[in-house]
């Protein structure tokens, strides 16, 4: 490893951060914020050691919510407050970073920017190493953030900077994983794609070794960073020790990451792609063809990715029913909240919660390959066809629409079979599972109608749609446990959808929501056609 | 009939002024060269006429057609060829040509084999392998299948090596033999040279000359360069001289079209013994334009 290979990193850390300026502070800014609530939330719903005592009993006997979230490690507020954001902090910190690694080494090296800068006095090294040093910086700087945010609030010091370093440790990980995974792959997609599904292991790691803690399964969280994050048992006898392990674990992955890197070309990854057709399919021949050819295996993985989610869940709700049959007790406690079959269903229904948000992430992902496809130059290629910039966004925007409820299909059916085959009644536990799935489909296309909007109006804010997603997240997870007004909460397109396990299907949010992403939809058609492409 | 007809073309970008009062005019079947330095708007013109691109003011007609509002009947009867070819990384060479035929309206299966054949391109590496000499290659091949009466080449030569410069050129010529439009732009020089009937040049958004080779050459100097058997003397107060290096016996200038003559007759005098002459290439012409706009013409 020479030196000259690491030269132009500090210019190239000064690039990242300029290109990043509005990005970074807010995925630095978005966990602290969030513990914070949430504690400030715990705090005013369960002021006494007594509430709290009892409120933690009823978590930790729910295995499903153990599984979803993991365990709650102590009855105070600062262990609630672990439990309750580690997961989601977790989502936004290492996706964060997993997003940025990426778009500034592969991103970069697939479209040919690299090659600017690396014929310039930047060494091959060099985008690797800056795009680790922001991100590794960001996350200390989350750390610091959540750990001053929780101490000011008053939580004991030592949890405090145990969670906050949890989350930067989890970010260095995926931060490492996604710099090994941008060598690995030859397009960002896929290397975004190996990291997302890398995530998806570890978070079913956790799950199952959490909820089996009893049965000695729980070595299964040993595997998983994410558990990890867990077992570092903030707010209840830290144990430090476990931040060893995380820092041999980005060692080894940032020395692989440098490893791959020398051993390939510029633009060249590992996995080598094979050759193609020398003539296209006579099929390819219409927009949605090709937005079909060039996303069925990025639509495929989505769709598994959520089948996976549906079985564990089914899985999950029937270990909850067993437990709650053989433990009388426990029913007891249950019944308290209407009954085994409730629980259950409020399982499922917060499941779907999460669901909605991640569907609604696949609808911008979706609709913004407009955007892309417009930046990148190829949209030309098409317009300047017989093809009108009508039929060629509408095209895109099918398969989104198609695309979304295949995906929310996928858990639907997966979840619907395996806990209808688990209690004996598939007929009735399928139908039910599959509509209580698709009533989010209008709110998931109420998101992507505001991306449509903002990229047909204007173009270069389609990524505040992000924004607006994480918006509804937020509002949605503060108003469980604040008490926010109605009408605030009710922005949010997710907390229209009739929670069908619980309360049956209405109809009429689904119309309107369905009318309101229509009109978003149509606006930034409009839009889309009255204005310059590029 | 004129194929293209641009009539005070104007199009801003927020404050920066990329074409200012730009006429064009492309007549049926000639290859038209429209050239200029970077930024100089090229890019900007040829994305107008395809209606991609909103213009502040002017009237633009292409095959008689508003490019803006009849975009999709109009594409049916040209190909474009983009600047910066980028293409889908995951999709081969070949089914970006077939699908951007069909997506024009149909493609002879034989005339693409024998693109193929000429071009020596390798159809089935996925698009993000290519060089950008074969990324060029795909927008070409993709092109030339299609039987449309006008081409819109935006630097079309890109990234070529010569030997498929040359193939292009034999394409260029094809297609003029059958009585298509040609629009092309470049910086490449000679390439105009060799295959254009008229040029434009354009210059920060304003066109500064347009015309046949010939015509053009007018407006510009000769060089010279002569052997003599006494040395020269007094060349550099003659008007329309210019740029004169004397070194012993030899003398290097340029001249103004219209001076040849008067040059002649001082020259005499000195004896003569050989003298050797260059009509203006494009490059001097081009350049001598550039040069006028920066300001730091010798004139
Ligand atoms: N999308 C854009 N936004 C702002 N300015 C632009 C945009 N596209 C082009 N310009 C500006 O308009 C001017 C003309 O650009 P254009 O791309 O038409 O030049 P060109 O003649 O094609 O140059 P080149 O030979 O480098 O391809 C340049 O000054 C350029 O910076
Ligand atoms: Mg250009």
């Amino acid at each position: 490893m020479k030196v000259s290979e690491f030269s132009g990193t500090g210019a190239l850390i000064r690039l990242i951060l300029r290109r990043d300026r509005l990005l970074l502070p807010i995925w630095i800014a978005l966990p602290p914020l969030f513990v914070i609530l949430v504690a400030s939330a715990f705090v005013s719903l369960y002021p006494t050691a007594a509430s709290q005592q009892t409120i933690a009993a009823q978590i930790v006997n729910g295995p499903g919510l153990v599984a979803l979230l993991g365990p709650v490690s102590a009855p105070t507020v600062g262990a609630l407050t672990a439990w309750r954001s580690s997961i989601f902090a977790a989502v936004i910190v290492a996706g964060a970073n997993a997003l940025t690694v990426i778009r500034h080494t592969r991103t970069d090296e697939e479209t040919g920017r690299y090659e600017l800068l690396g014929s310039g006095a930047v060494g091959r090294r060099a985008p690797l190493s800056a795009s680790l040093v922001v991100t590794l910086g960001a996350d200390l700087a989350i750390a610091a953030l959540v750990t001053g945010g929780l101490v000011a609030f008053g939580l004991p010091v030592a949890g405090s900077v145990a969670l906050g370093l949890s989350f930067a440790a989890i970010g260095w990980t995926f931060a490492a994983i996604a710099g090994v995974a941008a060598q690995l792959a030859e397009s960002a997609g896929v290397a975004r794609g190996i990291a997302g599904a890398i995530f998806v292991l570890f978070y079913v790691l956790r799950a199952a070794g959490d909820a089996n803690e009893q049965s000695g399964q729980s070595w299964l969280s040993w595997l998983s960073p994410l558990g990890w994050m867990r077992l570092v048992k903030p707010f209840a006898s830290e144990r430090w020790g476990v931040f060893a392990i995380f820092l041999g674990a980005v060692i080894v992955l940032i020395a692989m990451a440098y490893t791959l890197s020398s051993r390939r070309d510029v633009g060249a990854g590992i996995l080598t792609p094979r050759l193609g057709p020398a003539r296209a399919s006579p099929r390819l021949r219409s927009p949605l063809a090709l937005a079909w050819r060039l996303h069925r295996l990025t639509l495929l993985a989505w769709a598994a990715m959520f089948a996976i989610y549906g079985v564990m869940v089914g899985y999950l709700a029937k270990t909850t029913a067993d437990l709650l049959a053989t433990n009388p007790q426990l029913a007891n406690l249950f019944a308290h909240f209407g009954g085994a079959s409730a629980y259950t269903d409020s399982l499922f229904t917060l499941s779907l919660t999460f669901l909605g948000w991640i569907a609604a992430a696949y609808a911008i992902t979706a609709t913004l390959r407009l955007q892309s496809e417009e930046v990148e130059r190829r949209v030309d290629h098409v317009l300047a066809t017989a093809v009108s910039r009508l039929r060629w966004a509408t095209s895109d925007l099918a398969l989104m629409v198609i695309g979304s409820a295949v995906v929310l299909a996928a858990f639907g059916l997966s979840a619907g079979l395996t806990y209808g085959l688990s209690t004996g009644n598939v007929g009735y536990e399928l139908p039910r599972m599959l509509v209580a799935t698709l009533a989010y489909l209008p709110a998931v296309w109420v998101v992507a109608g505001i991306a449509m909007a903002l990229y047909g109006l204007v173009p270069r804010l389609s990524f505040v749609s992000w924004g607006v997603l994480g918006a509804f997240v937020l509002l949605e997870l503060i108003g469980e446990t604040l008490k926010v007004s109605q009408s605030i909460l009710n922005l949010s397109p997710f907390n229209r959808v009739p929670a069908v396990l619980v309360s049956g299907v209405s109809v009429m949010p689904l119309v309107w929501l369905t009318i309101l992403a229509l009109v978003l939809t149509i606006v930034g058609l409009i839009g889309f056609q009255h204005r310059s492409i590029g | 009939m004129s194929v293209i007809h641009v009539e005070n073309l104007t199009k801003s970008y927020g404050k920066t002024l990329a074409l200012d009062k730009v006429d064009l005019e492309v007549e049926q079947g000639e290859v038209f060269g429209f050239i200029g330095p970077n930024g100089a708007g090229k890019t900007t013109t040829l994305r107008i006429l395809l209606g991609l691109l909103h213009k502040n003011a002017g009237h633009v007609s292409v095959l008689g057609a508003d490019p803006w509002r009849d975009a999709v009947a109009l594409h049916r009867r040209l190909a474009y060829v983009p600047g910066d070819v980028s293409l889908w990384p995951n999709l081969s060479g070949g089914e970006v040509i077939d699908l951007l035929g069909r997506l024009r309206g149909g493609f002879d299966q034989s005339r693409r084999d024998e693109l193929l054949e000429r071009f020596k391109f390798d159809p089935t590496k996925p698009c993000r392998t290519y060089s950008t000499g074969n990324r060029q290659k795909v927008a070409l091949i993709a092109a030339f299948i299609s039987d449309v009466e006008l081409f819109i080449l935006d630097e079309p030569t890109l990234g070529l090596d010569p030997l498929m410069e040359a193939v292009f050129r034999d394409c260029i010529a094809e297609v003029r033999q059958a009585g298509k439009t040609v629009l092309l732009s470049s910086h490449i020089l000679a390439e105009v040279e060799a295959l254009c009937d008229r040029i434009s040049i354009i210059n920060e958004g304003t066109i500064v000359e347009s015309g046949t080779l010939a015509e053009l050459r007018h407006l510009t100097r000769i060089s010279v360069s002569v052997e003599t058997a006494r040395p020269v003397t007094g060349l550099s107060e003659l008007p329309g001289v210019h740029n004169v290096r004397v070194d012993g016996a030899r003398a290097h200038f340029t001249v103004d079209a219209g001076a040849i003559n008067r040059v002649m007759e001082h020259l005499t005098p000195f004896d003569a013994l050989s003298l050797t002459s260059a009509p203006p290439t494009l490059e001097d012409l081009f350049l001598r334009h550039y040069e006028l706009h920066t300001g730091d013409d010798a004139r």
